[in-house]
């Protein structure tokens, strides 16, 4: 099966609020895939989607050939073993030292013994660049580093998919960059998928081999980011190039600022 | 007016039916998840030594002086009737049956329970829960029950530790301080407290309302909007709702036993 997620006619919806409609999507096995929108396009609900945090009201969602099902508790925890998910701000257990969050999983999971999980570890945080910081708690760490010991964390077990929600967020250009390079290798060495769900185009762009754009919870286009970067689609080209007038308006719907002004325009 | 009124009412009346029901769902997920927790005593001990020893001093002082306090008011009670050296079985008998348990589950709402709210509360809205979820790791099973199970075992302890000190509070006041017989102190209290209706009453009542105070501060964190708000609202729920329902099961139980 040369995809490893299958999205397929998805709605979901929070009460009578539609997020997501009519949603088809492929990830195929062993590329970085990017899911790009504005704040509150439904993003992030893909990735709990898929992770079964979520069900959908309409629609499949597959992982390796398995359907995602949110209510089968057991199946979804034997299928989430072979995911790992970067979180927006990391979410380290804050009590755990950098060593402690990493070594987690493995704990938990594995019956392996404490020298093997050490080792483990350290090359985990190697491959981030954090080895040395593995005695340090959270909160002595910046969010950088943070969010690169969480990726850490995620790869711990060597996961088929990786989900990454906006791992650029509120990053300086040099953790930027180095986040970028690490999802990048880290994708390629274990020969994986990726799932990466930013707003951060340079960045973005630079790593995926595949777009999706995303607005009001359907897709609005995709392709290569070379393609994409072609594209003549208004909101992409709005998106792409920063533009603050657009299909995504400036103002918040609603009524004219004559009408609150209560003052009559002249024609 | 009346119709607006009754439709509140039956609004209400749903939310509360809804939510003691999804508690109630709660309370057996977590029963079930406590399943797993026999391999791994661990989980359980690491969140006695948390819960149960940082609260120890708190209950240990105010043990001492509400042992102070009943021997003062003891003494001055039973004086007027001649009866001072039934000091030591007054002090010991409010403390087993009633004061050990109750304060200690009001303390222990007031110490633990809103630190077990807000931990779990903060760990819900930091995504560290759904980070668990993520990893196959129920958080019902790993973070949830050890502290259930920690503060179910913790209560009837603190308890027998507030009655106890509370006791030598009685005896500083009443034998070293006032001059009750010391003898007939500690004689009184040995042939007026009985193993079973007493002591085991009340260590019953402290191990409900371990269950209660620990259940509600979990629950109250688990289900906390994530936000610094939410939280803070939640802790304070966990206070009201713990006390509550403390006061109102120790009247109940009371009722029960030694009616």
């Amino acid at each position: 099966m040369p995809n490893l997620v299958e999205i397929r006619d998805l709605h979901f919806s929070y009460g009578i609020r539609p997020i997501l409609s009519g949603l088809q999507m492929d990830f195929p096995r062993g590329k970085v895939v990017a899911v790009m929108g504005g704040s509150g396009s439904g993003k992030t609900t893909i990735l709990r989607l898929i992770g079964g945090q979520l069900q959908a009201q309409t629609g499949t969602i597959k992982f390796d050939g398995q359907m995602v099902n949110a209510r089968d508790t057991r199946k979804m925890y034997a299928m989430r073993r072979k995911m790992g998910m970067l979180f927006q701000h990391g979410a380290l257990f804050t009590d755990l030292s950098v060593f402690d969050n990493v070594a987690f999983p493995l704990r938990e999971h594995t019956t392996l013994p404490e020298e093997l999980i050490r080792d483990l570890v350290l090359m985990k945080l190697h491959a981030v660049g954090l080895r040395n910081a593995a005695q340090l708690k959270p909160s002595e760490i910046s969010g950088g580093m943070a969010r690169r010991v969480a990726l850490a964390r995620a790869v711990a077990l060597d996961p088929q998919l990786i989900m990454y929600d906006e791992p650029f967020a509120g990053l300086d250009p040099i953790s930027m960059g180095v986040a970028a390079n690490i999802i990048r290798r880290l994708n390629d060495a274990l020969g994986s998928t990726s799932i990466l769900v930013s707003h951060d185009v340079h960045e973005t762009f630079l790593i995926a081999d595949y777009v999706y754009f995303l607005s009001q919870g359907k897709i609005v286009a995709h392709g290569t980011p070379q393609q994409m970067q072609e594209s003549n689609d208004p909101y992409v080209k709005q998106f792409v190039h920063a533009e603050a007038d657009g299909p995504v308006p400036f103002h918040y719907p609603g009524r004219s600022l004559a009408e609150d002004l209560k003052v009559e325009v002249r024609s | 007016m009346i119709l607006d009124t009754v439709a509140s009412l039956g609004r209400l009346v749903l939310e509360t039916v809804g939510r003691v029901g999804y508690a109630a769902r709660i309370f057996f997920a977590l029963l079930g998840a406590s399943v797993g927790l026999i391999r791994r005593p661990r989980l359980i001990t690491d969140q006695i030594h948390f819960i149960g020893n940082y609260s120890l001093v708190i209950i240990s002082v105010s043990g001492l002086f509400v042992g102070f306090v009943l021997g003062w008011q003891g003494y001055y009670i039973l004086n007027r009737y001649g009866s001072e050296q039934a000091l030591g079985v007054m002090v010991a008998l409010s403390l087993t049956r009633e004061l050990g348990p109750v304060v200690t589950a009001l303390l222990f709402a007031g110490r633990a329970g809103t630190s077990l709210t807000a931990e779990i509360g903060l760990m819900k809205a930091g995504e560290q829960l759904s980070a668990m979820e993520m990893m196959a790791i129920n958080p019902l099973q790993r973070v949830v029950a050890p502290r259930f199970w920690a503060g179910v075992i913790s209560m009837p302890v603190l308890a027998a530790i507030f009655s106890a000190v509370g006791v030598i509070g009685g005896y500083i006041i009443g034998v070293r301080l006032i001059g009750v017989d010391e003898g007939a102190f500690w004689s009184q209290m040995q042939a007026g407290v009985d193993l079973w209706e007493d002591i085991a009453n009340g260590v019953i009542k402290s191990v409900v309302f371990g269950f209660a105070v620990t259940f509600i501060a979990l629950f109250q964190g688990y289900e906390a909007q994530p936000t610094p708000e939410g939280v803070a609202r939640a802790t304070t729920r966990t206070v009201v709702i713990s006390s509550l329902t403390v006061l109102w099961l120790d009247f109940l139980l009371t009722a029960l036993m030694f009616s």
